[in-house]
């Protein structure tokens, strides 16, 4: 099985059955990953439909400013992680490298986001995870995400050491694509999560 | 240590179906002690206390360690050969698969010797499992997350397996009905078990984190957990029987020598079923309190089922109809299934009457109604697949004689035990307690029932005399087992099947490709490609250790309750879980190569066996 010889195709990521099966099933996991994602809004939406007399209720809580923040920088990750992509099918193996440690950067400046939310949560606010049914709920919905996150910026990092060894072969190849379809996956959620609970939080 | 490490799909079967069946056996010791505690009124023979640990643990074994490994033992035994492929399409994940549920199981029946068992109920109600039980419902949370892990990345891996790795011309609608019918299950599996996650997980924040899901006083709301436990909970019984629907077709065309009648039909009446199963959970939550509107559309959902189904009970019959009929202990299971099942699901259809429903819940009406389902249904569809493909699993037929002694015992003792139940239901007994006043008059009709249990303990004994008999001295099988009778691709290849399956993929070019090949005068399937090397995975251990990881993890986590250093047991856990899992992404195992000569000299050393 020695991918190092064989000529560079422009799909190295489906071009062997196991690449094949490896993006099928990721499709397939995420399609788990939507049902999960789906029980812990439902959650959430059930457990916020009343929040009167609840203190700090979601208006006073959240801060757009550092939430905009968040979002611009996981949506520009998810940019850089298709660049990535890009250039993988280029077999421009430095270029890639790039473009994903720009992805695993923004994604940690996201996390350090959050951590920083949250602590001016419990420590300002006196907000934390057993004030209320509210705050078990927020902070386990975006405790998901932000899991999801900080898990992928590492998967990635693994994957960029592989390929320091192994090379963009049809073996590394489905496992970067699916990596960044995983990354653009917590991206999407991350849209939700910024329309049902910050916006709709702030204005509903 | 071959079996340690194996990501052989046809061994990875047979550890399935092992462990099923020792815990099909706790299962079953735990029902015969309910049904002593309550042969008689006012028994004494188990506290209220315990007999909750034993009621919640048997319908939380039997569901998730018996019968789901029973049926992932089957799907992983037949359904690679069923298609035409050399393994699954993960054979790594699929060991990892195995060693997640067997942990879990394990973890979960740590709890009898470490302050005792889930006392619950297997549905763990909030707020009752919530705030009011104790370390039980720990062991109950993480026993179940980390082999609802494991039952999920296997539902995947077969979803990938069925769609990508079925041989050339085996079109969709050329799939065997087992086949077609673990896809669908497998499609539930994945859209129920992240649900069932995510409400293990609610529970387990609440209980560890101090989280306020289901705690009313806090703005919790004990409802959601119903809501989520059966948005998984009711795909979860058809992902029980739809696999029980398949075997029954496989069984019933082979030992009738009829193709399926309905072909079509049958199929989709198991994607209507399928899709119908995420419909209907609310109807377990009728008296909750959710409204006219609610309640009457989830009735209308629930009674819709019936129709797919009563499609599939029909398509039986007419294959039946002017077949040969062989009685074979497998065909009787399968025969029994019909009308049994058919009472299951017509109890089912008066359970969906909203109005009705008010007296009947909660009540042993509905205890009957599910085990008419769940034991009348999927255990005996269960036992018509093993005693069908035992022979191409083991290579030995099981006996059959005591298989029909074994059938009957069942059946009967079945019927002794769970019919009786619907009255005491409509009499007013409720389930879940663990005694009852004599002056009820629901004595004897409980000692009748009790007497059943015990038919069906005698029958689980036999089934077990008769795999150890025939391990030591069984009739060896041909490859084509039953009386040369075989449909479908499994059966054209030696049995056991060698560890590549098929020498050569075979070309599909019919509905039961293998019967049609001999009714051409063929006596094997035409192969799509020359004999050449074949690609083969290697053994690993990784899959244990990654599995006993989240073992510890779980013990860590569980008493992180009373002691809060024991996180650092639980990180250690995750630590050798995460670390094999990085250790076995950065070295690929490219695994072996079997040569063309190894094969020819294989293949003719197993016919010369066999002739």
């Amino acid at each position: 099985m020695s991918n190092h010889s064989a000529p560079f195709v422009p799909h190295p990521e489906t071009a062997t059955l196991e690449g094949k099966n490896k993006f099928l099933a990721f499709w397939f996991f995420l399609g788990g990953e939507t049902v999960l994602f789906a029980c812990l809004f439902g959650t959430y939406l059930g457990l916020t439909r009343d929040l009167s007399g609840v203190e700090p209720g979601p208006d006073q809580l959240f801060e757009l400013p550092t939430i905009f923040a968040a979002t611009m920088a996981l949506l520009i990750s998810s940019l850089t992680s298709v660049l990535a992509i890009i250039q993988m099918r280029k077999n421009n193996m430095a270029k890639m490298q790039f473009w994903f440690w720009v992805t695993i950067l923004l994604g940690w400046v996201f996390v350090g986001l959050e951590v920083n939310e949250f602590y001016t949560y419990v420590t300002v606010e006196d907000f934390t995870y057993s004030s209320n049914a509210f705050a078990s709920s927020f902070y386990t919905l975006l405790g998901f995400h932000g899991g999801h996150v900080f898990f992928g910026t590492l998967w990635i990092l693994t994957l960029i050491l592989q390929t320091l060894k192994k090379g963009i072969n049809t073996t590394t190849a489905p496992k970067l694509y699916i990596a960044s379809l995983y990354w653009h996956f917590v991206d999407v959620v991350w849209v939700f999560i910024f329309t049902v609970v910050y916006l709709m939080g702030k204005v509903g | 240590m071959d079996w340690i490490t194996t990501v052989d799909h046809k061994k990875i079967g047979i550890l399935y179906l092992m462990s099923g069946f020792l815990f099909f056996l706790f299962g079953g010791i735990e029902a015969i002690l309910i049904r002593v505690q309550l042969a008689v009124p006012e028994n004494d023979f188990l506290s209220g206390e315990i007999y909750n640990q034993i009621v919640t643990m048997h319908g939380t074994t039997m569901i998730f360690l018996a019968v789901m490994p029973a049926i992932f033992g089957l799907m992983n035994a037949i359904v690679p050969l069923q298609i035409g492929a050399r393994d699954v399409a993960f054979p790594f994940m699929n060991a990892v698969s195995f060693w997640m549920f067997f942990f879990g199981g394990v973890l979960l029946n740590c709890s009898w010797f470490l302050g005792g068992a889930p006392a619950a109920g297997w549905t763990a109600y909030a707020p009752l499992s919530d705030i009011y039980e104790g370390l039980g419902m720990d062991f109950y949370v993480l026993g179940l997350q980390i082999a609802g892990a494991g039952t999920l990345m296997g539902g995947i891996n077969f979803l990938v397996t069925i769609v990508n790795m079925r041989a050339p011309g085996l079109t969709w609608m050329r799939l065997p009905m087992f086949t077609w019918s673990i896809f669908i299950t497998s499609v539930l599996i994945l859209f129920a078990f992240p649900a069932l996650t995510i409400g293990l997980f609610l529970l387990f924040f609440d209980r560890l984190f101090g989280g306020n899901f289901f705690d009313p006083s806090a703005g919790g709301n004990p409802i959601i957990w119903e809501h989520i436990f059966w948005i998984f909970g009711h795909p979860e019984v058809y992902i029980l029987i739809l696999p029980a629907f398949g075997i029954l077709s496989d069984v019933i065309s082979q030992h009738s020598r009829k193709r399926i009648f309905g072909y079509t039909s049958m199929v989709l009446a198991l994607v209507l079923i399928g899709f119908l199963a995420f419909m209907v959970w609310a109807h377990h939550m009728f008296t909750v309190g959710l409204g006219p509107v609610a309640n009457s559309v989830f009735a209308i959902m629930t009674m819709a089922i019936a129709i797919p189904t009563g499609v599939k009970i029909f398509n039986w019959l007419f294959t039946l109809w002017g077949g040969q009929i062989r009685f074979t202990t497998a065909n009787l299971f399968a025969l029994g299934f019909i009308p049994t099942f058919v009472m299951g699901g017509t109890t089912g259809v008066m359970l969906a009457v909203v109005t009705a429903d008010f007296q009947f819940h909660d009540s042993y009406f509905v205890v009957a109604h599910f085990h008419y389902v769940i034991v009348g249904g999927l255990v005996f569809g269960l036992f018509a697949g093993i005693y069908h493909w035992w022979p191409k699993i083991f290579g030995r037929f099981l006996n059959e004689t005591i298989g029909k002694w074994n059938f009957w015992l069942f059946f009967i003792g079945f019927h002794l035990t769970f019919f009786p139940q619907h009255f005491l239901g409509l009499m007013g007994m409720p389930r879940r307690n663990f005694t009852y006043p004599a002056e009820l008059g629901w004595g004897d009709m409980n000692f009748i029932s009790s007497i059943g249990a015990a038919f069906m303990g005698v029958a689980t004994i036999l089934f077990t005399w008769n795999i150890v008999v025939t391990s030591i001295k069984g009739e060896k099988a041909k490859g084509d087992a039953w009386y040369g009778d075989g449909r479908t691709l499994e059966w054209s290849i030696s049995s056991p099947a060698p560890e590549y399956n098929f020498a050569q993929t075979p070309l599909v070019k019919e509905f039961d490709a293998f019967w049609a090949e001999k009714r051409n005068g063929n006596d094997r399937v035409t192969p799509a490609e020359p004999l050449g090397e074949i690609h083969m995975p290697n053994n690993s251990i990784i899959p244990i250790i990654m599995s006993f990881g989240a073992f510890i993890a779980g013990f860590g986590f569980i008493f992180s309750a009373e002691n809060k250093s024991s996180l650092f047991v639980a990180a250690f856990g995750l630590a050798i879980m995460f670390g094999s899992m990085l250790v076995h992404s950065l070295y690929d195992d490219h695994g072996h190569h079997l040569i063309p000569d190894e094969l020819k000299q294989k293949e003719s050393k197993r016919k010369g066996a066999e002739a």
